[in-house]
């Protein structure tokens, strides 16, 4: 075993500072979560209670184990649109009967729980995370539909979420329904395409047309409950498997579902009993400096979140802007690969394809820790083959069939956020913390470049150059390129799965791993034509 | 000489008399019931013979049985105990009879002190004062209230006191019902009631050569329904009135039992007003349940004595006289808030702390435990709810009822509600502690008031309940070990554990913070630690370590520093479906009626057929899921029934008697 020394000083300045800037972004973000949280707000939810029913957030808490985690996944999702943060859906990987399934309710209070874009957006996402990880996956259905005023956004590529639910049966993932109201139209597809469907006594209604439009269509008469009514769906129909006569009955029952499906963990933790960090994984909170240029030793955040702080590093003296070695998080093995220095030369470059070519051979999952502002550039570097290291990077990290896992702490710049596993490189899991940037290129890099861009093609045409102008324009585009590349904004994409608190990093990685493992990890030699 | 004991009782008077016979070497031999056969009594005898069923009148009752049992087991001595056969002439002469010894009275002067009336009659010609019978019919308004008694018996069975001229026939007649049932005698009579009496007896003890020791005084005046529940040595009154008093009511005993021609162990109880002036109420010829407090004060092995007289042995040397102070509580398996209602079930646990005797005197500063249970014992309902008896002894008496009352409190009695909380109430009540008080102590001091005043704080228990099933429900979770409890990336609301004390539910509110378990809404309340059976909370400062014991799924102890809080968690989920299911009964598919068992108003076991479905050219037999009376019968033969239609329902029934 090796363990990592630590260099940190709670009590220094640089710590402190470092703290009261990560303490004020938590707290921003902390507010939004909250909105989140509130769903359509307290007067919504006052509402929904007097008619008996339960929030999306007390479903989900009473369908979990006591006391069990809940990653809570994509809460962000819409935040800086119209729409209300979180895509009117709340989700998470919880425990369920010993079960980690994967868990999405219709936030109800949200406009009746309707499908926006965003919504899509983030069960797209879900659904393949259920996919990727084998997690069986329960969905709490209480939702008008597609919300139809952005219908054209939704309509066409909905679809993908039926064609998935059938898909991932296929897959042998059991899906399960639990229907607590409303799911009509389209919606009704869901419970059609479940492998389990739950029905609730004069509350769920399930029909591709409501009594108005049954009228129109064909002149019949007729009501919800006929229509589309549990105890129709239980008797006569045969959609509902179960008929439940309350919520709580309902989420009773689709917990001994989920017992019975015999579901089991495709691995276990390498140890059983792993011991925690040597150091205060609450020391996480002053490791990043408020302003990124300043570099960080990465081998600071991971001697906090790796079992007994301990980490075998590979190649240590070649590269050495990219530390990689081995630990054990919560007992599971992983390579984890950070960026020191920010940037990626061509050493770092050819470290981290052999690092994760050997994570391959041994099945072990990988841990990309971001910090990097990307390649390096220069002639001394082009003419080295930087585009040539850079490329077996990324040929290794997008044909690796091993977990990745994606954190990104810092900067996440340009071609470093493919190489590191960025998130068009499909980690399993990627979240931010509130000190992440991403963008092509550092904001100030950026504007330097527009600037430099127009002065010089201006010059070419002979033409006058606004000096004061150009200045304007750049600080002005500076602060637009920064603006988007907050992680508020990328969570709000749904370009990460969340921003977490440094300080959960080690629960949040655990449960990660963990739910990663439900599936088989299995690593592969197959990979690109490596140009050397 | 005696070599071998059977004592024809059960319960902590059983395993007393074995403790003396075990520590004199002699053998024992126990009897029970069927409801007794895991009794610690039973288990502690040399041998045992079972005496089948369970009510009294098949069992302990059963003279001949217990004679046979005797024979059968090699006994050469009957013991009687107290209750049951002990006051039984008849027995006795049975005992006799069948060549065994009968360690007791001789059946004559059984007979003249079973008999009130008869025994008042003699005591009044031998100079002992007696309070005058009065004729049923001659009672005036003037003379109200009058105590109706049995003449047979005692233990406040075919008493009534009544303060209405116009009831009292009923009442009369309902005491001669009720000590019929008891005792095999009606014979009920009538005297002053004395309502600020106070319960004074004096323990006697005679050998075969004409020596009659009076052993000191008792005093039992702390009663519910004319139960002891408090007995103490010495008595408060006659310590306070002064020893003359003492010497009267010893020399009255010492007449009493010399008169009759007594031999063995007995008791001659007065009633005493306030400045001292007492009169006979009658003599109990037996061991009595108190008498752990004169052999704490006097030091001496009265059952050892008993066996002595009745090898012919003389009391010999000085009357011994009393030293320190001895008092006694009985602990009931009964729920003094529910009109002293007795409890059966599991008694799951039982632990008295510092105990420093069983069976046998402590005359030094200590607690001694005579107890008929011990931990996993079931309690029935065939006999007299009496758990155990704790006994303090200690120079004075305040000190024995602090000491008492401290052990009270500390003790773990887990399972079944009891009158431990009233106990300690009793023991730290002003009145009690200066010795002012009578047998109508519980109608000035209300025991809601004492109980609670000595229970633990359900509040708080249900906080420390919460808190270890958390943690306990965490720590079983099948998840890589380390990930924290109740862990959420985005904060939501605080998780929820509901529990009932009593008829009050109690909402624990909680979330797993960054350092462990924060309690929500509770101020003044820090978790400081948490496992699954140990909880320490800190409450306005100041640190309580509650124990937490699980029994199943539906009961959790929690033993707080003022004594166990019982509650029952409020599971999660309900299965709507077994609440219906129980007592309407509902055809399980499309049939017709072809045949009804039952009528309305019958009464049904669990299981008993009620009426049979025909369908699919198969017969279904409906059957009743709980005993009950059948309340409603919907459906007639030939009927045609859907599925969910209800056929019949079988409640609990009305009582009839309320009706």
């Amino acid at each position: 075993m090796t363990r990592l020394p630590t260099m940190v000083d709670s009590s220094s300045a640089e710590f402190q500072a470092a703290a009261a800037a990560m303490t004020t972004k938590l707290e921003e973000i902390a507010g939004e979560q909250a909105k989140a949280v509130t769903g359509g707000g307290p007067k919504a939810i006052d509402r929904h209670h007097s008619r008996g029913k339960q929030t999306a957030r007390e479903r989900i808490e009473l369908l979990l184990d006591r006391e069990s985690p809940f990653l809570e996944l994509c809460a962000l999702a819409g935040w800086g649109s119209d729409f209300a943060v979180g895509g009117s859906i709340v989700a998470g990987i919880g425990v369920v009967n010993d079960v980690e399934c994967l868990i999405i309710a219709n936030d109800p209070t949200v406009r009746g729980g309707a499908s926006n874009p965003w919504s899509m957006r983030k069960t797209q996402r879900l659904h393949a995370i259920v996919e990727q990880n084998r997690l069986p996956l329960i969905t709490l259905v209480e939702s008008g539909g597609a919300d139809l005023p952005t219908q054209k956004d939704v309509f066409i590529p909905g679809g993908a979420m039926f064609r998935n639910m059938t898909r991932l049966s296929r897959a042998g993932v059991p899906t399960i329904s639990i229907v607590f109201g409303n799911s009509t139209a389209g919606g009704a597809y869901l419970p059609g395409m479940s492998d389990h469907v739950v029905m609730i006594e004069e509350q769920s209604k399930v029909f591709l047309a409501g009594p108005p439009l049954v009228k129109a269509a064909t002149g019949e008469e007729s009501d919800d409950e006929s229509l589309g009514g549990a105890s129709m769906h239980a008797r006569q129909s045969g959609l509902a498997d179960y008929y439940a006569l309350d919520e709580q009955d309902a989420i009773r029952i689709g917990r001994r579902i989920v017992a019975r499906l015999g579901w089991k963990k495709q691995s276990q933790p390498d140890t059983a009993n792993p011991l925690p960090p040597r150091y205060d994984p609450e020391e996480l909170i002053g490791i990043v400096p408020e302003d990124l240029k300043s570099p960080f030793d990465p081998r600071e955040v991971i001697a906090r979140i790796v079992d007994d702080s301990d980490f075998d590093e590979f190649k240590p003296l070649y590269g050495s802007s990219l530390v990689t070695g081995w630990a054990q998080l919560h007992g599971f093995r992983i390579g984890i690969l950070a960026n020191a220095r920010g940037v990626l030369f061509s050493a770092e470059a050819q470290k981290a394809a052999q690092f994760i070519q050997l994570a391959n051979r041994s099945d072990t999952p990988l841990l990309f820790l971001h910090n990097t502002t990307g390649y390096m550039v220069g002639k001394e570097y082009e003419q080295g083959g930087i585009i040539k290291h850079g490329s077996m990077m990324i040929n290794a990290v997008s044909n690796s069939t091993v977990p990745h896992i994606s954190l990104l702490m810092g900067a996440s710049y340009g071609a470093g956020h493919y190489g590191m596993c960025g998130r068009a490189y499909d980690p399993r899991f990627l979240f931010s913390w509130p000190s992440a940037r991403s963008s092509v290129m550092g904001p100030q890099q950026l504007a330097e470049v527009v600037y430099t861009v127009s002065k010089a093609s201006a010059q070419a045409q002979n033409k006058p150059f606004d000096e004061d102008g150009a200045q304007a324009v750049r600080l002005a585009i500076e602060q637009q390129i920064e603006a988007e590349s907050m992680p508020l904004v990328l969570s709000g994409m749904v370009y990460d799965d969340g921003i977490i608190d440094p300080r959960d990093t080690r629960a949040v990685l655990g449960l990660a791993l963990s739910a990663i493992h439900t599936a088989p990890v299995e690593g592969t030699d197959a990979f690109g034509v490596f140009r050397m | 000489m005696i070599s071998s004991v059977l004592v024809a009782n059960r319960g902590e008077i059983a395993r007393r008399v074995f403790a003396t016979c075990r520590a004199r070497g002699l053998a024992t031999v126990a009897v029970f019931s069927d409801a007794d056969a895991h009794s610690p009594h039973v288990a502690e005898a040399d041998r045992a013979v079972r005496l089948p069923g369970n009510a009294p009148a098949d069992t302990y009752l059963r003279g001949d049985l217990i004679v046979a049992a005797a024979k059968a087991a090699g006994a050469d001595a009957i013991h009687p105990g107290y209750g049951f056969l002990s006051e039984s002439a008849k027995f006795a002469t049975q005992v006799a009879d069948a060549g065994l010894t009968w360690i007791g009275p001789p059946p004559a002067s059984i007979e003249t002190m079973g008999s009130k009336v008869e025994s008042k009659k003699m005591m009044a010609d031998a100079g002992v004062p007696v309070l005058s019978r009065l004729d049923p019919d001659q009672i005036t308004e003037a003379e109200l209230p009058v105590l109706v008694k049995a003449s047979a018996g005692g233990g406040g069975r075919g008493m009534r006191v009544v303060r209405k001229l116009a009831d009292l026939t009923e009442e009369i007649e309902s005491a001669a019902r009720e000590a019929g049932s008891a005792f095999g005698d009606s014979t009920v009579f009538c005297e002053r009631y004395v309502e600020t009496g106070r319960h004074i007896e004096v323990q006697v003890m005679s050998d075969q050569h004409g020596t009659t020791w009076a052993l000191g005084e008792r005093e039992c005046s702390v009663q519910r329904r004319h139960q002891k529940v408090i007995e103490e040595a010495p008595s408060p009154l006659v310590e306070r009135i002064g020893q003359h008093l003492r010497d009267e009511m010893l020399t009255a005993a010492r007449s009493a039992a010399s008169t009759i021609g007594y031999v063995g162990a007995g008791t001659v109880e007065f009633l005493a007003d306030h400045d001292g002036s007492f009169f006979f109420l009658e003599m109990n010829t037996r061991l009595q349940v108190e008498h752990p407090v004169t052999e704490n004060t006097t030091g001496l092995d009265l059952v050892g004595m008993q066996l002595d007289v009745a090898n012919g042995l003389p009391l010999e040397g000085p009357e011994p006289t009393l030293h320190g102070y001895s008092i006694e509580v009985r602990l009931y398996a009964e729920d003094a808030s529910a009109d002293w209602q007795p409890q059966s079930g599991a008694l799951h646990r039982i632990e008295i702390p510092e105990v420093r005797a069983e069976f046998a005197p402590l005359t030094e500063r200590g607690i001694r435990l005579d107890s008929g249970v011990v931990s996993g014992s079931e309690v029935s309902t065939h006999y007299d709810p009496m758990l155990a008896k704790v006994i303090a002894t200690a120079p004075t008496r305040t000190e024995a009822a602090r000491i008492l009352a401290s052990a009270l409190q500390r003790a773990h009695i887990h399972g079944l509600i009891t009158n431990r909380d009233l106990l300690v109430g009793v023991l730290r009540e002003p009145d009690f502690l200066s010795g002012h008080f009578d047998t109508g102590y519980f109608g000035g001091h209300e025991p809601a008031g004492l109980a609670g005043s000595a229970a633990g704080d359900p509040g708080i228990a249900a906080l420390a309940a919460a808190v270890a099933d958390a943690v306990r429900d965490h720590s079983r979770l099948h998840l890589p070990a380390g990930i924290p409890a109740g862990f959420r990336n985005v904060p939501a609301g605080p998780a929820t554990r509901t529990y009932t004390v009593g008829e009050n539910e109690h909402v624990v509110s909680y979330r797993w913070g960054r350092h462990g378990i924060e309690l929500d809404d509770q101020p003044g309340v820090q978790v400081v630690a948490a496992e699954p059976s140990v909880v320490t909370l800190e409450v306005d400062g100041v640190e309580q370590r509650l124990t937490v014991t699980r029994y199943g799924t539906e009961l959790v102890v929690v033993d707080t520093a003022d004594g166990a809080v019982a509650l029952r968690p409020v599971p999660r989920f309900v299965d709507p479906s077994q609440a219906v299911a129980a007592g309407s009964l509902v055809a399980p598919m499309p049939g017709s009626v072809t045949r009804i068992a039952v009528e309305e108003g019958q009464q049904v076991e669990a299981g008993a057929p009620l009426l049979w479905l025909e369908a699919m050219k198969m017969e279904h037999v409906v059957r009743a899921v709980e005993a009950g009376v059948v309340e409603q019968i919907a459906v007639s033969v030939g009927q045609q029934v859907e599925p969910g239609t209800v056929l019949a329902v079988v409640g609990a029934g009305e009582q009839e008697e309320d009706a």
